[in-house]
């Protein structure tokens, strides 16, 4: 455990540190405030909550939260500090983070860092002692929207000019950013030692999450992560056994190029799986369409029915968009694509949002989901199991 | 899955009587479960021998067995009713055992009615701690390493092998009784031998020490269909080692990360499926070494427990209805999420938002299926009761000593930790920031080296240590109290001293609204700002609502606001957006009780939770408050809003001041919560709050000394000669007046608090002396003691003109021991119809001079034939809930509506009274039900292990009550006394020593024993009347004469020994005291029925000769009831009869 002096870091609450204000100011005009917390300056980004009450640091450095300012819905943030294992990738994605009550000092054996040291370094934006269930209940309501977070001198300009620099931002809709975020060259997780190779997958990289490759390496899998840009062609130059699509930031409506190189991997009849945004560009590539969510899902206790066992996994989820099923196709019947019948694999309980495909004629699956966790409990790990099983298929039928 | 279609009728165990480990929280679970089963069309049949619980009202089950809860009772119950299955998981450590008991007694597979909810295999597996060892290990977690033992000599043998210190856990106990840290071969043997005694198995397990590791607990459930969900997780600030009943504990978990959580998720699922609870709730608990992370699992309940109760009302999720619904069969996933659902099963059909439309309100529908989120901090504080056990030891270990507990909510962990120590309502066990007792650094010093000890208020010592300099790495060293935890404690002292800094530099101790919010927002409380400030609370309060400072109210919802919240279950906090919606029916807000404690328990929560039901029926919203995890009332949907607030008078003033912006406000309830609420009157009133039913001047006039004489010689009544006094002289003075005994007390207490019998100057002048030390401001009281009295309670309700007798109760032992601890009957037993109706025109007389709208107790004393009035109470009694079980008339329910306006007139043409008789006048064939008192002297060790004495006195001390109701008083009286370990001996030996006043009256008792079989062993002068009375008893030697010269044993030699099935030992002058006190420890230890009064020692005769008559029969309420027919439904007048 890192030592600080109690006094070191004042309460963000208040008087003797000078803590600097913060003003959020969302689009549709309503402002919060609360105190600068991490880097001082200003943001915008969509304003996104999230309910899980542990795992912040893995939130953070989801590559899925590219250009999201985050509401913890949590209020006590920072309590465990950050550690180097639990970095889901190279850095803080979060476009801004807004929290209740930030930690005095992290208090755990695993700790190395402050949470707000780390959000300093990476220039992230932050403001606390906001009261984030307002905000989350106004998110609720209004829908996610973007929001400017300007602390410091900055939030001492006036109100419309606040306001005008929310307005002027990109909307997350039609947002391509998976080149954003993705890995500029490949790379290859190998599986741990002691653990057979048994399989190679090409992952594109759309945002991936390190505990993905991690898990598939776990179970004899070579993983070659591939920059989102790749072509079949350099898929197919690693010779796959089966082929991955990350989750990943933006809209999936703008992922064209993704979209087709998912269609060479399923004409070739490579084996297929998605997780979030991999989802929603299987459904593209079968011809399904995608729609943004009022508020999205984000948190890690959503539940899901696998239709196929009746079972319900409480998962962790991360998604502003979602596969619009056919209308007037019952989500328990097959729809019809032009790579056969698909099946919704996997419904969410709370809404019926669909959060799986499984495709009855290609080897292809995926999950609106998140089973690699990382934040979230454990229940869906089960289905990349579900994959390794879905290669030896294919290959003892090949 | 539907529900099974076998199951049409189920037996729910209770718990039986409130005692330490097992309380409230199983009458809210056992409630749940009732109205569930009973919604599903299901018939309940109930055995509890708890009277003063909401799921004994004849309205929960179809059947109530208020019988004790023995595997022989139970047994013919279940003759009798032939129900299609046992749900015992909901009942505590005591209806496991009993199913279990019936389990092994092949009864179950007799009547073919199986356990559903858990079966006997998966407790065995949770519950035995061997099975549950390799039940972890196959699971690949963890136990700590132990051992088994069933003998002293395996004890010692294993010790060898794990060091000390070590722990004791003896198997199958609850409440963690027995069990105890050991440091060396004295402590061990001791704490060992105890535990093998208490053990149903002789069994204890030892086991390494993890002591002061940071410990946790997730509630669990599970389904049919194998899904399980997290329903919360628990952090105790206090380290391992301290019980986690006593235990400050926080939801969810503050310092662990998410790889860290998961682990112990996924331990914790594995473990539930490997014990295969098949359905329920379950909770695991864990040890997680602070230096590397190392995770050793503690134990799992395969039950609900009082941890889920707490986590019921910190997530909102309702474990125990779910619970009972998976045991009907049901998958989570079909059940909703009450507070953020419509109701209903899962809708069939389209999905809602597949294609992307939105959610219609319609199509509100959520799981249960999912684990609840927080956005606010939840902190629960347990209550202590050592004042009343000043022998025994108050160090907290791992037997849980706490008899009640508070909970709060905040939107931080300082708030909610500031909320929590003040609902406990101990002004030592709030922080303060006193200027004169500000710790110098060798005082903090000292503070610190107190705090390594677990005590009841360490976190004071700990705040204090802090303020006087220490560091958080030195308290955390010190007490392995998480320095995360510490942090925010320094935090509170920070912000104390800002204030106060504040308030001096500025001119006139100026309060700004910056400041007042930053205070408010880490918790402090005005009185808390006014003592910092040197202003007045009520200067703070004004100050404050001037500058706008006011708390908002969030919502408890599950889900951290992700969905629309339909259930109003609040809290309050220094936040911006209020959610308390407008309403247009006039509401009535009903204060609570807060938390349990001996004097103030469950019956009360029982007249509250009845009020709030039967005013919603009357065109009334009614708003609870309450800070009491374990009970009915603070279930969120028992009233129209809940609020989880402190009863202090500021955050009372709060609501009050919410609840108005929304909408009407009819007026407050305070009489029906005991004294925390009634406390409040004088004070809401005079803010102007409406103040329902019996006034606060009222109130006052009962509660004030001179004012009530002044009643009692406007009405005619006596009380006994009294006086009062504010110092030692006086106190003399009164007593040379009205002479001795006396007994003396201290003006405004419930529960007779620090209520002592004095018998001459010396005693009674250092009795007066602590007492205005204390409290200088309240005088004591001093009155002259009826020795040989009878004693007589009477519930009634009083509208100004009508008073309807709820009943009347004759107590069994004389005056001088407390009305809480003392037997009582309904109807009296030995009371001419004469003084019945004397008692009934001096209570109306009473209740009108009053000026009483409501309920009204009044205890009497009857001696030579006068009857003294002792005190009177216009607000509801303990004894509420056994008037209204005794004769079927839901009297708490009639009261709240006379409170609000309905006369008793109205209330009998209703059919909510009966028409014409009342309880004062039961019919000569009515049953007889008598309530006893349980008192937790087990539970406690002197500081040298020794057990604490067990006499009764004027201070109450029982945790719980049981009701036996039987026609024959005998058989009432014997059931009153059997619950399992512990009932009257039907033959054996018995041990006589009574004092010499007491010699005369046991002959006859003590003769018709013998004539039942019973051997009479006696002390020398006891041995000689009896002799001379022609009765054989054989001596035996005093504890004080030690073993005679051929190693003959002691009286205490042969009790321990297991010798002796019944003591009747009177405790007399002071010669023999020590003795007695010895002879007591001993029986209690053993948890043989002793008789301290001649009184019991008659009844308890005429309960034997009720037990040798045959088994006792059993009969239901409803069968009571329909025979008692007060009501008349049959068409004739019982009376008559």
């Amino acid at each position: 455990m890192t030592q600080h002096p109690v006094q070191d870091r004042a309460d963000q609450g208040g008087a003797p540190g000078v803590p600097q204000e913060a003003v959020l100011v969302l689009e549709d005009g309503r402002v919060f405030r609360g105190e600068a917390y991490g880097a001082v300056g200003q943001t915008v980004g969509e304003a996104v909550f999230s309910t899980g009450m542990t795992g912040y640091q893995e939130t953070f450095t989801d590559p899925s939260y590219h250009r999201q300012v985050v509401v913890m819905t949590a209020p006590h943030i920072g309590n465990t500090g950050v550690n180097s294992a639990d970095m889901e990738s190279r850095r803080i994605w979060a476009a801004g983070v807004v929290v209740r009550d930030p930690a005095l000092r992290p208090s755990n054996w695993r700790s190395q860092g402050d949470l707000a040291d780390a959000l300093r370094d990476a220039g992230v934006v932050g403001a606390s002692g906001v009261d984030t269930r307002a905000l989350t209940r106004h998110l609720r309501d209004r829908g996610a929207m973007r929001v400017g977070i300007f602390s410091g001198p900055a939030a001492r300009r006036p109100h419309e000019e606040l306001l005008r620099t929310v307005t002027e931002a990109p909307r997350m809709a039609g947002s391509a950013l998976a080149a954003e975020v993705s890995t500029d060259q490949a790379y290859v997780v190998s599986p741990p030692e002691g653990v057979p190779t048994r399989f190679t997958v090409a992952a594109l990289d759309l945002g991936i999450k390190g505990t993905t490759p991690a898990l598939l390496a776990s179970r004899g899998v070579r993983v070659h992560v591939l920059p989102a840009t790749s072509t079949f062609e350099d898929v197919r130059a690693t010779e796959p056994d089966g082929v991955f699509f990350s989750n990943g930031p933006g809209d999936p409506a703008t992922a064209d190029h993704e979209v087709g190189l998912l269609r060479e991997v399923l004409d070739a009849g490579l084996p297929f799986f998605g997780i979030c945004f991999g989802n929603q560009l299987l459904g593209r590539a079968l011809g399904l369409g995608t729609y943004k969510l009022p508020f999205g899902h984000r948190g890690i206790n959503q539940p899901v029915l696998d239709r196929s066992t009746g079972k319900v996994e409480v998962t962790a989820h991360n998604h502003g968009f979602a596969i619009a099923w056919p209308e007037g196709v019952p989500t328990d019947q097959p729809a019809d694509t032009a790579y056969g019948p698909v099946r919704c694999s996997h419904v969410a309980l709370n809404d019926d949002v669909v959060e799986g495909l499984r495709c009855e004629q290609v080897p292809a699956f995926s999950v609106q989901y998140h089973p690699e966790a990382a934040a979230g409990p454990h229940d869906a790990e089960y289905l990349f199991d579900r994959f390794t099983q879905l290669m030896e298929d294919h290959r003892a039928q090949a | 899955m539907p529900r099974r279609e076998d199951i049409r009728s189920v037996l729910v165990i209770g718990s039986g009587p409130i005692v330490i480990g097992q309380a409230a929280e199983f009458d809210y679970s056992g409630t749940q479960a009732c109205r569930v089963l009973r919604e599903e069309g299901v018939r309940v049949v109930l055995v509890n021998s708890n009277p003063a619980t909401i799921m004994t009202d004849p309205g929960v089950a179809d059947a109530t067995y208020v019988e004790p809860i023995t595997p022989e009772i139970v047994e013919s119950i279940i003759a009798k009713e032939r129900p299609d299955a046992v749900l015992a998981t909901l009942g505590g450590q005591t209806a496991l055992n009993t199913a279990i008991a019936l389990h092994e007694a092949g009864v179950l597979e007799r009547y073919g009615c199986p356990l559903i909810g858990a079966d006997v295999r998966a407790i065995q597996l949770g519950e035995d701690r061997q099975l549950f060892k390799g039940v972890v290990e196959r699971c690949g977690a963890e136990v700590a390493r132990s051992s088994i033992c069933h003998t002293m000599d395996e004890v010692l043998a294993a010790v060898e092998d794990l060091g000390y210190p070590v722990v004791v856990r003896p198997s199958f106990t609850m409440g963690g009784l027995g069990s105890g840290f050991a440091h060396d071969e004295e402590t061990l043997r001791r704490i060992a031998g105890a535990g093998l005694q208490d053990s149903p198995t002789t069994e204890v397990l030892l086991e390494e020490s993890i002591l002061g590791w940071k410990e946790y607990e997730l509630e669990i459930m599970r389904d049919h269909a194998d899904n399980v969900v997290v329903v919360c997780s628990i952090e105790n600030l206090d380290p391992m080692g301290v019980h986690t009943g006593d235990s400050i504990t926080v939801a969810p978990a503050m310092t662990l990360t998410d790889v860290e959580y998961q682990q112990l998720r996924d331990i914790a699922i594995a473990v539930i499926r490997e014990v295969g609870v098949d359905t329920g709730g379950c909770n695991i608990q864990f040890a997680v070494n602070p230096a590397d992370g190392r995770v050793i699992v503690i134990e799992m309940n395969p039950r609900v427990s009082r941890s889920s109760a707490l986590a019921s009302k910190a997530t909102g999720f309702p474990i125990a209805k779910i619970a009972a619904k998976m045991a009907l069969g049901y998958t989570l996933d079909e059940v909703p999420n009450d507070i953020t659902s419509s109701g209903g099963l899962r809708p069939p059909g389209t999905p809602r938002t597949a294609s992307g439309e939105e959610l219609r309100e319609a199509d509100r529908w959520y799981s249960a299926a999912f684990e609840p989120t927080l956005d606010y901090v939840v902190v629960k504080v347990p209550r202590f009761a050592f004042e009343k056990f000043p022998a025994a030891d108050p160090t907290l270990t791992t037997t849980m000593k706490s008899v009640g507990e508070a909970m709060a909510l905040g939107r931080n962990f300082t708030e909610a930790l500031q909320k929590a120590l003040r609902s406990v309502e101990r002004s030592s066990s709030s922080f303060h920031w006193r200027e004169e007792e500000a710790p110098s650094a060798g005082m903090a010093r000292a503070l610190l080296d107190q705090a390594r000890t677990p005590t009841d208020g360490r976190l004071v010592l700990v705040q204090q240590a802090l303020r006087g300099g220490c560091s958080v790495q030195e308290v955390h060293e010190a007490t392995g109290i998480d320095p995360w935890f510490l942090d925010q404690i320094a935090l509170l002292n920070q912000v104390a001293e800002e204030v106060r800094s504040h308030a001096r530099a500025s001119a006139g101790g100026r309060l700004t609204p910056e400041l007042l919010r930053r205070a408010k927002r880490h918790g402090f409380s005005d009185a808390q700002i006014g003592e910092l400030t040197g202003l007045s609370e009520s200067v703070v309060r004004g100050v404050r609502h001037a500058l706008g400072v006011r708390p908002v109210y969030k919502t408890v919802d599950t889900c951290a606001g992700e969905f629309v919240a339909l259930t109003p279950y609040h809290y309050s906090s220094y936040d911006e957006e209020t959610e308390v919606a407008p309403r247009e029916r006039p509401a009535v807000i009903i204060l609570g009780s807060g938390p349990n404690r001996i004097g103030q328990g469950i019956e009360f929560d029982y007249s509250c939770v009845h009020a709030s039901l039967a005013l919603r029926e009357h065109g009334f919203d009614t708003v609870m408050v309450n800070c009491n995890p374990e009970t009915v009332s603070t279930d969120y949907d028992t009233s129209s809003r809940l609020y989880f607030e402190p009863l202090t008078l500021e955050d009372v003033l709060e609501v009050v001041h919410a609840e108005r912006q929304a909408g009407p406000l009819a007026g407050v309830v305070v009489q029906l919560g005991g004294q925390t609420p009634l406390g409040l009157a004088a004070a809401l009133k005079a803010e102007g709050v409406p103040v329902v039913g019996t006034s606060p001047e009222a109130i006052h006039l009962a509660e004030d000394r001179g004012a009530f004489g002044r009643i009692l010689a406007e009405t005619g009544l006596s009380a006994p000669r009294h006086g009062i006094a504010f110092s030692v002289e006086e106190a003399l003075g009164v007593a040379h007046e009205i002479g001795y005994p006396v007994l003396v007390r201290p003006s405004y207490v419930l529960g007779g608090r620090g209520m002592e019998i004095v018998y001459d100057d010396d005693t009674l002048a250092a009795y007066v002396g602590r007492a205005t030390h204390a409290s200088p401001q309240h005088p004591v009281l001093v009155d002259r003691f009826l020795d040989t009295a009878v004693e007589i309670d009477v519930d009634a309700i009083f509208d100004g003109t009508d008073l309807y007798v709820g009943g009347i109760m004759e107590h069994i032992e004389e005056a001088g021991i407390h009305s809480g601890d003392s037997a009582c009957v309904l109807p009296p037993f030995t009371l001419g119809r004469r003084e019945l109706e004397e008692v009934r025109e001096a209570t109306r007389r009473l209740a009108d001079a009053i000026g009483v709208r409501g309920l009204i107790n009044v205890q009497f004393a009857l001696a030579q034939d006068v009857l003294y009035v002792l005190e009177a109470n216009p607000r509801a009694s303990r004894t509420v809930p056994f008037v209204a079980k005794a004769t079927g008339v839901a009297l708490a329910r009639a009261a709240a509506r006379v409170m609000l306006g309905a006369t008793v007139a109205e209330l009998r043409d209703e059919g909510v009274l009966p028409r014409d008789l009342d309880g004062g006048a039961m019919p000569a064939d009515a049953p007889f039900a008598v309530k006893e008192a349980i008192l937790p002297f087990r539970r406690f060790r002197t500081q040298t292990g020794q057990a604490i004495d067990s006499i009764l006195g004027p201070e109450m001390r029982s945790t719980g009550e049981v009701m036996g109701i039987d026609a024959g008083f005998g058989a009432a009286f014997a059931k009153s006394q059997l619950r399992a370990g512990s009932s009257l001996p039907t033959q054996g030996t018995v041990f006589v020593s009574v004092a010499n006043r007491d010699k005369r009256s046991m002959i006859f008792p003590v003769k018709r024993l013998v004539d039942l079989g019973f051997t009479v062993v006696a002390t020398a002068g006891t041995a000689d009347v009896l002799r001379r009375n022609g009765i054989p008893a054989e001596v035996v030697r005093k504890h004080s004469d030690g073993p005679g010269p051929e190693g003959e044993p002691t009286i205490v030699d042969r009790i321990t020994a297991g010798e002796v099935d019944m003591v009747i030992n009177t405790p007399s002058g002071r010669d023999s005291r020590a003795d007695g006190y010895a002879i007591r420890a001993a029986t209690t230890s053993l948890d043989k029925p002793i008789i301290t009064t001649v009184q019991q020692l008659a009844v308890a005769v005429l309960g034997i000769e009720a037990m040798r008559a045959g088994p006792l029969s059993v009969a239901s309420l409803q069968e009571h009831a329909a025979a008692l027919d007060l009501f008349g439904r049959d068409g004739a007048d019982p009376s008559t009869r």
